[in-house]
């Protein structure tokens, strides 16, 4: 049975712009591993945490999830400086399965702190824009869709401007170069080092917020989130921002592709598969740098 | 014989002695909850003594172990209840299967110079992979569960592996001594001194002509094969198994904490740490209960706290700490 090409196209759209704000949550992934060179086990497990500080901040003030998004951006990065400064930076010359471990402990207390709070039945947002959506010809776009992406999209941006453009950006990004260069001329890589966790904890809340408009929240989806993030990652290539990006998309794309041919449950089947051929065929990721 | 004691100071003997008359001892002892958990502590023991054989000996972090207890549970129990097969003989179905996918997992990896989180990733998402696979195979349940047929208890039957907790409990047993004199001989052995030589510095023990491949190789077969027994036993002793809770990465964790918990690469460390951390997490729940709490997620805090407590502040595990105390050769 041919699918109507329309069909495939409106599901293809649609992973794409979910694909984006996949990216930004691995982006946080991405520039913690890239400057501190801790693998954040906990990522997904800090996004749903995200997701539920937003519920209770849309609850109290009306706002928009997207708005929702700064308040709540902000409050994990106090989280992500505070956690890197007190308890993670000891561990950054321990080996990784020490780093491992403590992080998978912080996602296990993560976790079954929001299954206290919130217990474990799926939590949403309401918007009154949640079932409009915009036709383009034959595309009709879901408008959540579409804002969630611009704000990923804008995110991202301000990151990558944040990375190039300022003296604080272009430090951090002098530590991920050459630890030993940075220290030598005089930046507290201590400090910068709590700066990026929180940037990255900034990053994943900001995407948690987004991704609220598109799906439902459990506390136990954590580690799901956790890997998908790990796979957009790798699939990029460690430390490239464009790679998350780009990556966040393809494995949007793939998921609602393999969500429409193959069943809705196998789609995460499609990612784990492109995980272990990009890994085997090109460690580095899509657009990472070889060595 | 010989060479599995050589070595231990008397007092160590004198420990392993109270420690080995009280294991065999104990269904005498307690009533069928203790011995229950003691099964569990001992299962874990055995899955972190094979863990720590490929992390601990040889450095090679696998966070998929999961995969390789799922494979062998299904395997022996598929072919137990579609073609009657003895658990015996599908244990070594479950063996094989097992080392063929570590095999093939290890040689993917290292022959593409797939190593540290890398590789850790690699062998989540083969796992993975592998759960949704099993989620969608009605041949073997399926997510909706693959069931062994529940007789009679009471009835010791070791043919057929059908019999009553004793009889598990024993079996487990057997498989932790064995994998526990396993480890102590292959530490001893050339190929151990290799493995550490691997774990240390791989490119210094390439340097010296070691062929790293293969003996990362081995681990990784070995580690499987021990894993797989495992399997065969969770399946016969639980008669149920759901690719969601098997293959879950939440197992591979709670297959590699008892190990990392008590000490990696040490000898006492896996099964120090299954003991410590299987009541640890049943006693939590029994004080919830009374205590009347029954918020879910209480437990896993605290779980959580305790994990990070060591984590933090016995960064080697808790047997090196203990082996000083006790003034036992350091290993």
């Amino acid at each position: 049975m041919p699918l109507p090409l329309d069909l495939v196209a409106n599901v293809v759209v649609a992973g794409l712009l979910a694909g984006l704000v996949y990216g930004l949550a691995a982006l946080g992934l991405s520039v913690i591993f890239g400057v501190v060179r801790v693998v954040n086990f906990a990522h997904g497990e800090m996004m749903t945490a995200a997701m539920y500080l937003a519920i209770v901040l849309v609850g109290l003030t009306g706002l928009d999830p997207l708005v929702a998004a700064v308040p709540v951006g902000a409050i994990l990065f106090v989280f992500g400086y505070a956690l890197q400064r007190g308890l993670i930076n000891p561990f950054v010359t321990r080996p990784e399965h020490t780093q491992f471990m403590l992080l998978v402990a912080i996602a296990i207390i993560l976790v079954n702190v929001q299954l206290m709070v919130f217990g474990p039945n799926a939590r949403n947002v309401q918007v009154d824009y949640a079932l409009d959506s915009f036709e383009i010809g034959p595309l009709i776009v879901d408008k959540v869709r579409v804002y969630a992406a611009a704000a990923a999209v804008l995110a991202a941006a301000s990151l990558f401007a944040f990375f190039r453009r300022t003296l604080v950006g272009k430090s951090i990004r002098a530590c991920a170069d050459n630890y030993l260069g940075a220290q030598v001329v005089g930046l507290n890589v201590k400090r910068l080092y709590a700066l990026t966790f929180g940037i990255g904890a900034a990053c994943v809340g900001a995407a948690g917020c987004m991704l609220l408009l598109l799906v439902d929240v459990t506390p136990v989806q954590g580690p799901a989130y956790t890997l998908l993030a790990f796979i957009i990652v790798i699939v990029g290539g460690m430390g490239s921002l464009t790679g998350a990006l780009a990556a966040g998309v393809i494995i949007g794309m793939s998921e609602a592709l393999a969500g429409l041919l193959i069943a809705p449950s196998a789609k995460s089947m499609v990612t784990f598969a492109i995980l272990i051929l990009v890994l085997l065929f090109r460690p580095q990721g899509l657009l990472g740098r070889a060595g | 014989m010989r060479a599995l004691f050589a070595g231990l100071p008397p007092r160590a003997l004198v420990v392993l002695v109270i420690v080995a008359a009280l294991l065999l001892g104990a269904p005498l002892m307690v009533d069928a909850y203790v011995l229950s958990v003691l099964i569990l502590c001992l299962y874990f023991a055995y899955t972190g003594q094979a863990w720590n054989i490929m992390m601990g000996f040889a450095g090679q972090l696998s966070l998929g172990h999961s995969l390789y207890v799922g494979l062998g549970a299904y395997a022996a129990a598929a072919l137990f209840v579609h073609f009657s097969v003895n658990p015996w003989l599908g244990a070594l179905a479950a063996i094989a299967i097992c080392t063929a996918a570590g095999l093939v997992i290890g040689f993917l990896a290292f022959r593409f110079g797939i190593a540290g989180v890398y590789f850790a990733i690699l062998t989540i998402a083969f796992s993975e992979f592998t759960r949704i696979g099993f989620d969608h195979w009605t041949w073997l349940g399926g997510s909706g569960g693959f069931f062994l047929p529940v007789k009679e208890r009471g009835v010791t039957d070791l043919a057929t592996l059908r019999g009553p907790p004793v009889m598990f409990y024993y079996a487990i047993l057997a498989l932790t001594v064995g994998a526990l004199a396993l480890s102590r001989l292959l530490l001893a052995s050339r190929l151990g001194y290799y493995w550490r030589a691997i774990r240390e510095d791989e490119e210094a023990a390439q340097a010296l002509g070691i062929d790293t491949f293969r003996y990362k190789m081995i681990a990784v077969g070995l580690s499987a094969a021990m894993t797989s027994l495992a399997g065969v036993f969770f399946a016969f002793y639980y008669n149920n198994l759901f690719p969601e809770q098997i293959f879950s990465m939440g197992r591979s964790i709670e297959i590699i904490l008892g190990p990392i918990i008590g000490g990696l690469g040490t000898l006492a460390g896996p099964i120090v740490g299954a003991f410590v951390l299987t009541p640890l997490a049943d006693g939590i729940t029994e004080i919830m209960q009374l205590l009347g709490i029954d918020t879910p997620g209480v437990k896993q805090v605290f779980y959580g706290v305790c994990l990070l407590l060591v984590v933090v502040f016995l960064p080697h595990g808790i047997w090196p700490a203990i082996a000083r105390r006790l003034g036992f050769a350091p290993h």
